[in-house]
This record gives C-alpha cells, sequence and structure tokens, in this order.
C-alpha cells in the first residue's frame, strides 16, 4: 500500500495532524512501526524558527487561506441546522415538520459525506495539499447529521419503542441497509482523533477504508427508500457523483499499479 | 391558495353529522401545503406551487360503460345533482400519515343511480384530468398517465363514498383536487382520485395507476389495515398531521375507524391477500 508524500499520495491518505503528514509517513515506512513521536499540530517546516505555539504571530498567506477554508467547511456544516431553526420559526417545515427533518437530515448526511469523499480527488486534481485538513471536519458533520437522522428515525417514525425499531431493521430492507452503512460510519467517527490515528497507525487508513460501503450502503437506502414511487431523480444524482468519486480513485489507482 | 383562510367561492352547505367525526380538523393551510398530486411532482409542496396553472373551465365529466343512460355533466350540472353536504371525514395516507378534513358533496351513489347501471357494472373506473403543459409531473413520467383508480360497485354504492366539490365550505383548491373528486374514507387516500374527468362502470376489475407501477406494494383494495404493513414500513400506526412536533404517533385504526360501516363489504375475503 502506497503511503502519501507530496507527488504519489493513496487516494486514501490519513490526514493525521495535517502538516506532520510526511513525518509520520517517514516513520511509518521507515520503521514500520505505529509509533510516531511528534503529537506536534504545527509544520514541521513552518515551525522552524517561528515563536511557539500561542504566541501571537503573523500568520502566513496560506494560513489564512487555512482560516478561511476551515470557517467554510464550519458555515457548511452547520447550515442546515440554522436552516432548520429558521425554518421552524417561520413555520416553513410542512405540515409534517417530522418527515421533513427525517428525511432533510438524511439528505444532509449523504451531502456531507459526499464532500468527505470529494476531498482527496479535488486536492490531488488541484495540488493543494492543505485541503486534507479539513477533511475530518466534514466526515464528522456527516456523522453529526447521520445521528440526528437515526434520532429523528427512532423518535419521529418508531415513536421511541426499542422493538418497533428492531422490527423495522428487519422487515424493512432500506432500513437494514441503512443501519449497515451507520455500523460502518461509527468507528470511523469513534476513531477520528489523533490519539486512535496514533494507536492504529497504518491499521486506521485500512479501517477508514469503510467509508466506501458506508456511502455505497447510503445511496442504496435512498435509492431504496424512494423505490416504488419511482422518484429515483435525486438518489441517481447522489449514485452519479459517487461513481464519479470512487471512479477516479479507482482509475489513479490503477495507473499506479500497472504502470 | 396557501393562505391560513379558507379562499375561492363559497360552497356552503349543511353538515351531516351520521357520517362526520368529532375529532379536530386540520387547518386550509395543512390540507391546501401538503398534498399527495403526482402529476404536479412528487414534493408535498409541488400541487399547492403548480396545481393553479390547471384549466379549471369549461370541465366536463363523461360518465359511461355498463349504464343506460351515458353522459356528459358540465361540473355546474353536477355539483346541482342532489344536494350538498359537509362531512368530517379521517384521511389515512398510505404513507402513514393523517388528517381530518371537512369535504362537501354529496354520496357517489346519488350520480350512479342518475346514469341507472346496467347488470355487467361490476367495477367503477375513475380517470382523472391530465394537462401536460400545466402538471410539470406528467412530463417526468412517474406514473403512466392519465391516473386511474377504481372501485368494486358495492364500494362506490356505498353512503361513505363522498363526490366532493369543496373543503371548508368553499370550492375544492386546485391542488386538492378541483373542481370535483372522490373520496373514499375507509381507503388509502391514493384510491380517491382527484380532478375526475370520466366515471366509467364495466366487469372487469381494473388495473389501477399504482397497480401497474407497484404490484407487489399496492392492492386493489387498498383498505386502511393497521395488520397490513406496506412492503417498505408498518401501517399500524400514523402521525396526525398537526398535532405538533412531539405528539405520539396514534394508532391506526381498521377501516380507518369505519369498520362498523364498511367491513360486511368485505366479509370472507382474505384482507392479507387482497391488500
Amino acid at each position: 500500500m502506497p503511503h502519501a508524500s507530496r507527488h504519489n499520495s493513496s487516494t486514501a491518505t490519513p490526514s493525521l495532524w495535517p502538516d506532520s503528514t510526511r513525518a509520520w509517513t517517514c516513520a511509518v515506512i521507515s520503521r514500520n512501526s505505529c509509533v510516531v513521536e511528534s503529537r506536534d499540530r504545527k509544520s514541521d517546516s513552518g515551525r522552524q524558527g517561528q515563536p511557539p505555539i500561542g504566541v501571537p504571530q503573523r500568520r502566513s498567506k496560506s494560513g489564512y487561506a487555512h482560516y478561511a477554508l476551515s470557517l467554510c467547511v464550519h458555515l457548511f456544516g452547520l447550515f442546515p441546522l440554522a436552516r432548520w431553526l429558521v425554518l421552524g420559526y417561520l413555520g416553513g417545515l410542512t405540515a409534517n415538520p417530522q418527515e421533513f427533518l427525517i428525511r432533510s437530515s438524511g439528505t444532509w448526511a449523504l451531502a456531507l459525506l459526499w464532500a468527505t469523499l470529494a476531498v482527496t480527488p479535488i486536492r490531488r486534481l488541484s495540488g493543494w495539499a492543505g485541503l486534507v485538513r479539513h477533511r475530518r471536519k466534514l466526515g464528522l458533520y456527516a456523522f453529526f447529521y447521520t445521528v440526528l437522522h437515526v434520532i429523528a428515525w427512532a423518535l419521529w417514525d418508531r415513536g421511541g419503542v426499542p422493538a418497533s425499531m428492531w422490527a423495522d431493521l428487519w422487515l424493512r430492507d432500506f432500513i437494514g441497509i441503512g443501519a449497515l452503512a451507520v455500523l460502518c460510519l461509527v468507528p470511523l467517527a469513534v476513531t477520528s482523533t489523533h490519539g486512535w490515528m496514533r494507536r492504529l497507525g497504518r491499521w486506521w487508513t485500512y479501517l477508514h477504508w469503510l467509508v466506501y460501503p458506508a456511502a455505497i450502503l447510503s445511496v442504496w437506502h435512498f435509492d431504496w427508500m424512494r423505490a416504488g414511487k419511482n422518484d429515483f431523480f435525486e438518489p441517481h444524482l447522489y449514485a452519479w457523483a459517487l461513481a464519479v468519486l470512487l471512479g477516479v480513485r479507482i482509475v489513479w489507482w490503477a495507473r499506479q499499479h500497472h504502470r | 391558495a396557501s393562505d391560513d383562510q379558507p379562499s375561492g367561492l363559497a360552497l356552503p352547505a349543511p353538515r351531516n353529522a351520521q357520517w362526520s367525526t368529532n375529532e379536530p380538523v386540520n387547518s386550509w393551510r395543512d390540507i391546501t401545503t401538503y398534498n399527495n398530486f403526482y402529476e404536479f411532482g412528487t414534493g408535498k409542496g409541488d400541487p399547492a406551487r403548480y396545481a393553479g396553472q390547471m384549466r379549471l373551465d369549461p370541465w366536463t365529466v363523461r360518465i359511461d360503460g355498463a349504464v343506460r343512460h351515458p353522459v356528459t355533466l358540465d361540473i355546474d350540472d353536477l355539483r346541482k345533482l342532489a344536494p350538498l353536504e359537509e362531512r368530517i371525514y379521517r384521511l389515512r395516507c398510505v404513507e402513514a400519515w393523517s388528517m381530518v378534513i371537512p369535504w362537501t358533496g354529496y354520496s357517489l351513489s346519488h350520480l350512479l343511480a342518475h346514469v341507472e347501471p346496467t347488470e355487467d357494472a361490476k367495477y367503477v373506473v375513475f380517470t382523472t384530468a391530465v394537462q401536460p403543459k400545466a402538471m410539470p409531473g406528467v412530463q417526468e413520467g412517474i406514473l403512466d398517465w392519465p391516473y386511474v383508480e377504481g372501485l368494486r360497485m358495492d364500494e362506490a354504492m356505498h353512503p361513505l363514498t363522498l363526490l366532493t366539490f369543496g373543503l371548508y365550505g368553499h370550492e375544492l383548491p386546485a391542488q386538492d383536487g378541483a373542481p370535483m373528486r372522490v373520496i373514499v374514507p375507509w381507503k388509502y387516500g391514493f384510491k380517491s382520485g382527484k380532478s375526475l374527468t370520466r366515471i366509467h362502470l364495466q366487469a372487469t376489475q381494473p388495473t389501477t395507476s399504482w397497480m401497474r407501477a407497484a404490484p407487489q406494494e399496492y392492492g386493489f383494495y387498498a383498505n386502511v389495515n393497521p395488520a397490513v404493513p406496506h412492503p417498505r414500513w408498518s401501517q399500524a400506526t400514523e402521525r396526525r398531521i398537526g398535532s405538533g412536533l412531539f405528539a405520539a404517533r396514534i394508532s391506526t385504526q381498521l377501516f380507518n375507524g369505519y369498520a362498523k360501516s364498511v367491513a360486511g363489504l368485505y366479509q370472507g375475503m382474505d384482507l392479507r391477500r387482497d391488500f
């Protein structure tokens, strides 16, 4: 499995504490070990000759770009929540607000998961290595809306009755598929911390390949939910986008291994 | 027509207490902004958004097939064919939500008696309007258009089956099936065709639009039945629209609570097979 370097990065590169990626991969490659001593959040090169963390300093141009992008990611991630609050205040959650929120949370979970999966292709096409530093935020927002989606289903669709939830999982295929997708996402969210990255080492990368089955199962869940109503426009849109996001990875992977 | 107050021409009628429920009625806003009318799109808000484009005048309805007096009637003649009355019915959607709605109309049996069905009249087929220019959903081909629904003759003749012209004492808004629709309160909502253009009596059971689209999910009878789940969701409970964000779901009743009146129609039938 190829590890990350500036010009030859795996599509599943672990982001780690972003600016020290190179040091980390070197450590892993050279010693084939999961142990990484440095937990430094600041760039190795960037810190040379710089004041210690916490001391006010002038930010570089890329530093500003990073914070601007970071802000954008948070705004994107919090937008659905803000939208629901505004719609709720204005009475715009339709006559069936429960169903609206169940579906909306699912749609936004999907959109944010897709955005997470878009980071690597965009980074590779644009050469903007700093993008990977925002992937975890996007992934955790995707998980956040997934959790809201599950809670909304449990309380509003199943009335908060555990037996009813359990029955739904087995009786209704699309619910079971959705539950599998959630099961794939849970370990990813749990191991999203620096501590877990360090402990798992390269296994972290393998574990996080679960994002692919999670995405496929999610869009399958969405598609199946609409089946019978023959209303496939949105699920197909997401399916095509996912095909592109996974397709470029396969092409890149094939090129790397069959040169 | 998404205002909070009833709008449109007034269509006053005395309430029929015998066939009305005492449950709290849903708001005009709920009833006119949350609709399934796929000719205008699959979104619940699509009908309110686009149905105003539908051409309602002139409007005639053809009633023919196994009848002694086939006729084509203008909507004004249809409204005057029998005395109008208001009936407050529960409406249970197959999607597991429900409302309580004050409809205005008269029993379909009055119209059917008017055309004198023959012995061959075993089923009634309702065909609804197709106006491609006004209906974005028709161009998307979600279902085979026109939308076709049907009832067995005894179901159609049951006094609960309402030929409906009004809502909240006003003419039906376009998104609720103007100018004339049918309401069959003990069946899932999709059985109650909107904006009818033809009522055809025949000897054979018709294949309805939903049976054609998804036969494993939608049967001909579509009686409300908490014991027969939809393949993709339970029908045991329902969400009463307008009851608040944190209101508990309510238990769905067999035949939507009209079992006393209609259970006799299905004696000896296996309701799981004939769903």
